[in-house]
């Protein structure tokens, strides 16, 4: 604690933020950045996912097959998007809600946010080249995980510099689940990238334990990163966010206590789920599966805390498309963690795994919550950071909604039929006891859902592209003339009361 | 800490009385539903750690009370899954292929095994209903290179063709006439007029009956006379018959000659290294079935 963090929060209460100037520059960067890479990343998905409903769009290049293009989607929009945006909105809020500066000053902040974009660019280029270390969401070779590393130390030492030199007596709920992201990422980046390298002056590297340990491990990481990254430092945006933008307090402090332990403690083992009948004993199999059940209460305690802060304010998702995507984005939260639990039941399990099911999982908390609150932060953020009045247009935003809304609901729900049908289609035995379907009949069986999946895509980045549309105009200072949401009558009722 | 608790006009409930740049959090007790539900869970996790293997104690583990394992389990199941087809395939193993074929049930049995392993193991080359590609002979007419009896494909399936098998069928493949010099490049061109003119496409007349000459020094020695096949003409070298509407790599004047000019040694796999005998069986009726077994 420095002397700082003790002078007390009240003492300051009456003045708000106007007399600190925090630092936007860098967080305008990283919202441009986020905005850039969610477009490409989505688009880079609609082309893999075309690519595999029709397979001539590997152009018959290494370069663009589609092995080597699923690690660009993928990293493009967990790190480079998802990345960016989490930069931006932990960046923004922790200046907020500590009423400091960002340690060690913006050009800390803009060393990270540079080196963070060249490393994505790297990345990149990598998996293209055919350089990877085939682990799954880990790809990057040793040498980009070392910069990665220093990239990583960087943002740290910002954030939790500007959380120890805070001038707000008591951290913010939602600075804990940046840290806790921030603190494990690290720690999974480190412990699932202990490789050796083949030479000093090659990509190409080894890691250290193999066979099972290292399909632990890698899950270990894998799990996490979809826990730490895309849960708990979207949970961080939730909690500024949501608050913020429906104007009210958040629905209990209590349940973000106890939910925020338990999610952070109960997460970290659920990793061996990913590796239910496999070589991995069953032991380890047993903690996966039940650590993964009994998460499913910690995780929902954020989607009612989000939903329930609402409460009072309902009225709002009427007329402020903004606040309909962040409150539906925790509406899929909690849906897919939902699904979590249940497809890691070993029996639901041994229907769902290796199917389309679990991207279709995993895309309705990609695109339904991961996105979405990144779009309703950025929506809030983009007027604010560039000073402008409002957004351009709210009916854009609506637009934006209902075009991605029905491209998730496109895209989740060919995965569930494919993927079941797969499933069902694998395990099927004729009366002679001999499998019904080759492998292949089950691949052709799976085309007309890979179109459609593709269409949902398409829907999806087409509302991304409203979006950036929206933004420049915003970034501009224009105001669309357009019909204004009205307020609701009863409003002013609840209002009142 | 000085705190500034208020009361939330629209709730009623109070604040913790902490804000940070104007967000307030508000003293609402736990959802007694979240905590029962999570409490289930729990119990279910202790439940099931009592039943199943569970905690890792140093070197072993907890084997849970039901003593069950993956291992186990997935052992029991093949066994009963022999066991149901254990009739059959007790049957087949004891019967050459063509008595299996002239048994109705047994069949039945082979030709719905066959299938499986058909599609999982030789569609890719040779098509889904083995109707072929090119390079890989369609299995589904009644042109056959090695044969087509039920012995015939049944050896064929378990040694491969040009295979790393003692047995295997070659090894000899069509040789490059024209690379190794055997042929002048003019001589490729008759001798392809001729193999066209078997099938009444020749071109040019001339060459076709220069091209003769050169066949029956350098071809029907394989080929068989007027190209009828090495199985027609009795000779097992498997050099297919130039006569009827079936090519592997392509009829047309072009691929004739490309054929003449490189050779030709298509392989196939030596199955009894990876199917067991009782499967080879199955997969020789099906295919014998596929439309043009002898």
């Amino acid at each position: 604690m420095t002397s700082a963090t003790l002078t007390p929060g009240a003492a300051l209460g009456g003045q708000r933020s106007d007399e600190v100037r925090y630092y936007e520059d860098v967080i305008r960067l990283f919202t441009i950045a986020a905005v850039f890479w969610g477009v490409v990343g989505f688009a880079a998905g609609v082309f893999i996912a075309l690519q595999l409903a029709f397979p001539a769009l590997n152009l018959g290049l290494e370069w663009t097959s589609f092995g080597r293009l699923r690690p660009v989607h993928t990293s493009a929009v967990i790190f480079a998007f998802g990345g960016n945006v989490l930069f931006a909105t932990s960046l923004y809020s922790v200046q907020r809600t500590c009423r400091q500066f960002l340690f060690g000053g913006e050009g800390l902040a803009k060393f990270v946010f540079w080196n963070y974009q060249i490393f994505i660019v790297l990345a990149a280029l990598s998996y293209a080249l055919g350089y990877t270390q085939g682990k799954e969401y880990a790809e990057p070779e040793w040498i980009l995980d070392l910069y990665l590393t220093v990239i990583w130390v960087t943002y740290a030492i910002i954030f939790i510099g500007t959380v120890m030199t805070r001038r707000e007596s008591h951290i913010y709920v939602a600075n804990w689940f940046f840290l806790a992201f921030i603190l494990t990422v690290a720690i999974l980046h480190l412990g699932n990238n202990v490789n050796v390298p083949v030479s000093l002056f090659g990509m190409k590297s080894y890691t250290v334990v193999s066979g099972v340990q290292s399909a632990m491990v890698q899950w270990w990481y894998g799990h996490n990163a979809v826990g730490f990254f895309l849960t708990a430092g979207f949970l961080g945006i939730m909690y500024y966010f949501v608050p913020k933008r429906a104007e009210r307090p958040v629905y209990s402090y209590r349940l973000s206590i106890v939910h925020f332990w338990t999610l952070i403690f109960l997460y970290i083992w659920a990793g061996p789920h990913h590796l239910h009948y496999t070589a991995l004993p069953d032991w380890a199999q047993t903690l996966g599966m039940t650590f993964s059940i009994m998460l499913w209460m910690p995780s929902w305690g954020g989607m009612i805390n989000g939903i329930m802060t609402l409460s009072g304010a309902w009225d709002k998702l009427r007329t402020d498309p903004v606040l309909r995507f962040l409150v539906t984005s925790v509406a899929f939260y909690g849906m897919s963690t939902f699904e979590g639990p249940l497809m890691s039941v070993k029996p639901v399990n041994a229907l769902s795994h290796y199917t389309d099911w679990t991207v279709g999982h995993v895309h309705s908390g990609a695109l339904g919550w991961v996105a979405f609150i990144s779009f309703g932060a950025i929506y809030f953020l983009v007027p604010v950071l560039w000073k402008r009045q409002q957004l351009y247009s709210l009916r854009l935003v609506s637009y934006h909604f209902w075009t991605a809304t029905i491209g998730i609901v496109l895209y989740i729900t060919a995965m569930w039929v494919s993927g079941i049908m797969q499933g069902l289609m694998w395990r099927a035995y004729d009366n002679l006891g001999f499998l019904q379907y080759s492998f292949v009949e089950t691949v052709a069986a799976m085309h007309p859902f890979y179109v459609i999946r593709a269409m949902g895509g398409v829907l999806f980045l087409t509302g991304a592209l409203i979006m950036v549309y929206n933004l420049w105009r915003t970034a501009k200072g224009d105001i669309r003339i357009e019909k204004p949401y009205v307020t609701a009558p009863h409003k002013a009722a609840v209002g009142a009361a | 800490m000085a705190r500034n608790i208020e009361k939330d006009a629209l709730s009623g409930v109070e604040t913790t009385g902490h804000e940070w740049d104007g967000l307030k959090e508000l003293n609402n007790p736990l959802p007694k539903w979240w905590l029962y539900v999570f409490y289930v869970c729990i119990a279910w996790s202790l439940v099931y750690y009592v039943l199943y293997p569970a905690w890792p104690m140093g070197k072993t583990h907890t084997t849970g009370i039901l003593g069950w394992t993956l291992r186990e389990q997935i052992v029991e199941e093949l066994a009963a899954a022999k066991q149901k087809q254990s009739k059959f395939t007790s049957a087949i193993a004891a019967k050459s292929v063509d008595e299996i074929q002239k048994d109705n049930e047994l069949r039945n049995f082979a030709m719905a095994g066959g299938r499986t392993m058909f599609n999982e193991n030789c569609a890719a080359c040779h098509g889904a209903g083995g109707q072929g590609a090119k390079g890989f002979p369609s299995l589904a007419d009644d042109v056959w290179l090695w044969g087509g009896t039920t012995a015939d494909i049944y050896k064929t399936i378990q040694h491969g063709i040009r295979a790393d098998d003692p047995d295997t069928r070659g090894p000899a493949g069509m040789p490059a006439f024209g690379k190794d010099g055997t042929l002048t490049a003019a001589q490729i061109d008759q001798v392809s007029e001729y193999v066209l003119s078997l099938t009444n496409r020749a071109t040019d007349a001339a060459k076709a009956a220069t091209g003769q000459t050169v066949f029956e020094e350098n071809c029907v020695a394989c080929h068989g006379e007027k190209g009828i096949g090495s199985v027609a003409a009795g000779i097992e070298v498997g050099a297919p018959p130039l006569s009827t509407a079936a090519w592997i790599y392509g009829g047309d004047k072009a691929t004739l000659v490309e054929t003449l000019t490189n050779g030709r040694n298509g392989v196939m796999p030596n199955w009894a290294k990876r199917l067991d005998d009782v499967t080879i069986k199955q997969l020789a009726v099906y295919v014998h079935n596929l439309g043009g077994g002898k």
